[in-house]
């Protein structure tokens, strides 16, 4: 199956991916870090379907959102370490 | 506008779909409610890449288009009244009314602490095929699998599926127990082949059972682990590390409806008879969250929930059925049971809270997750305890504390003009 392609804007670069994946699979095509946690450290997603809060980037200018939960839109603007 | 259904079905993998379809048949208006963006739960969660197994394919295509069935995708139940739901999705807040109930809501990987396990790249397993199923890149990437039970089987073939290359998996269960698991299963001819294509599609990756990983190193990122087992410690260079103890049953939506819980070791599930029926009228349960059972279980739960929800009682060849299915849950947790040195991983500085960054050793001293709540903040963070709380119930700590509304970090804007007053509608 090819899917379909589209664009997206993480932390100010444009990245094309293909369409249907998650906004955490577009990060981690990048190697981008996800967040920092209360003590600094860095942290990326851990349970993969919406429980753990690990994964959690500003998409479209909403802050705390799960970026394992949310499916990438063409134009959509993700923004990591927020 | 308040919409008003006659059975409201919260979770669409295979317990949440049979409900759905089971009630549709005998003309009941149902809404279909799940999170995700696609239908299938965990099992048969939408591969970007291969698409829906063709079983899980039919199933969800039958749900959806059911002329009485209204499927409402990422959409999340933050709140639960006894006839009344309040959903959040991208759009924003709504309120819908039921007569009856399916929670259909599943499980989560029970996850536990180890030196390192807060790193990137350490995932649980099932959590590493959610990923990889949703675009997660592992194209030649080196990924060790980790934890217990037939589920990393799963998470290694689909990690190789997806190009990884799986270096091992490493069970915590001994030979033994694993060996007469595998040697019960003629008893579940769908396990049994389930199990056999599996081996097919993993054929050259070790499996090394009695062995845990006891340590992941790395700096920002993980870079190696360590493994113990009969032969030894041994350190292994990796991308990624997907380590999971099996699953715990999601049971906050129940309990705060005030559904009664069943304790299971230190999990608890939610209690239910033979038609599914939970301690509350009109709120049925069904699948992973009714106890750890697996996919044919939730299926055909959910076809008699969904039944009895419509007030038509399932057929007696689904119960027998359904009591079969349920006898592989019991297989499950004897031969997969926790080794006593899974619980020692976790060392005095090793973070336990990940939310609010809280190390095991500042937990002690408290006996109950209330004082440790209110003194050190852990289990106040995002995921309200659902990561720690299990954990620290299966080190033998203290049990969850009960769950406070809302379920999930709601926006304000849906608490706001709902939790506080059912009778104003929503306007966000
Ligand atoms: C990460 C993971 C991977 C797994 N992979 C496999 C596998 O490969 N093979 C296998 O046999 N078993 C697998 N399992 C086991 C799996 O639990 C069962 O086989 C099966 O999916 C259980 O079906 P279910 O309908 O009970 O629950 P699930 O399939 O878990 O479905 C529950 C659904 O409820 C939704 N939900 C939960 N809470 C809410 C809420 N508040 N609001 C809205 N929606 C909500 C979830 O999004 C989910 O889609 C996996 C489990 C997990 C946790
Ligand atoms: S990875 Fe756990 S919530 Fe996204």
């Amino acid at each position: 199956m090819s899917a379909a392609r589209l664009t997206i804007d993480i932390n100010g670069h444009a990245l094309e991916v293909a369409e249907g994946i998650s906004v955490a699979a577009a990060i981690a095509i990048l190697g981008l870090p996800f967040r920092r946690s209360v003590g600094g450290q860095w942290r990326a997603p851990l349970c993969g379907m919406g429980v753990c809060f690990e994964c959690r980037v500003r998409i479209d200018g909403l802050a705390q959102q799960r970026a394992c939960m949310t499916i990438v839109r063409a134009g959509m603007q993700v923004c990591t370490d927020d | 506008m308040t919409e008003r259904y006659d059975i409201a079905v919260v979770g669409a993998g295979p317990a949440g779909l049979a409900a759905a379809l089971a009630a549709a048949t005998h003309g009941a208006r149902v809404a279909l409610i799940d999170a995700q963006a696609h239908a299938g739960g965990q099992v048969w969660r939408k591969d970007v890449a291969h698409g829906w197994p063709r079983r899980a394919q039919a199933a969800i295509t039958q749900a959806l288009h059911h002329p009485h069935v209204t499927w409402l995708a990422q959409t999340q139940v933050v709140h639960a009244d006894p006839h009344s739901l309040l959903l959040e999705s991208a759009v924003g807040a709504q309120r819908i009314d039921y007569a009856a109930l399916v929670l259909a809501n599943g499980a989560r990987e029970l996850l536990l602490p180890f030196p390192g396990w807060t790193l990137p790249g350490v995932t649980g397993a099932g959590a590493l095929q959610a990923l990889a199923k949703q675009g997660w890149p592992l194209q030649g990437r080196r990924v060790v699998i980790a934890g217990s039970g037939p589920l990393l089987l799963a998470a290694a073939a689909t990690a190789r599926r997806h190009g990884a290359h799986v270096l091992g998996i490493y069970e915590q269960a001994d030979a033994a127990n694993v060996q007469r698991f595998a040697r019960s299963l003629w008893r579940w001819p769908q396990k049994a082949m389930q199990a056999a294509l599996l081996r097919g599609q993993l054929a050259g990756i070790p499996y090394r059972c009695g062995s845990v990983v006891r340590t992941a190193h790395g700096d920002s990122a993980l870079r190696a682990v360590t493994v113990e087992s009969a032969r030894g410690s041994e350190r292994l260079d990796c991308d990624q590390l997907a380590v999971g103890y099996g699953l715990v049953p999601n049971t906050e939506l129940a309990q705060s409806l005030g559904c009664r819980l069943r304790q299971q070791g230190v999990h608890a599930s939610v209690e239910v008879d033979a038609m599914q029926r939970s301690s509350v009228a009109h709120i049925y349960a069904a699948g992973e969250q009714c106890g750890i059972g697996g996919r044919d279980s939730a299926w055909l739960e959910g076809s008699i929930a969904g039944h009895a929800a419509a007030g038509a009682p399932a057929a007696a060849s689904l119960l027998r059925q359904q009591r079969h299915a349920r006898a592989f849950a019991q297989a499950l947790e004897t031969h997969f049971a926790l080794q006593p040195r899974v619980r020692t991983l976790a060392q005095p500085d090793t973070l336990i809270c990940r939310c609010e960054d809280i190390s095991l050793q500042a937990l002690d001293g408290y006996s109950d997750a209330r004082s440790a709540k209110l003194a050190t903040r852990c289990g106040m963070g995002a995921c309200q305890g659902r990561i720690c709380g299990a954990a620290l119930a299966e080190l033998g700590r203290f049990p969850r504390s009960g769950t406070r509304p809302p379920l999930f970090p709601a926006r304000l804007a849906s608490l706001g003009d709902n939790l506080s007053d059912n009778h104003r509608e929503s306007s966000v």
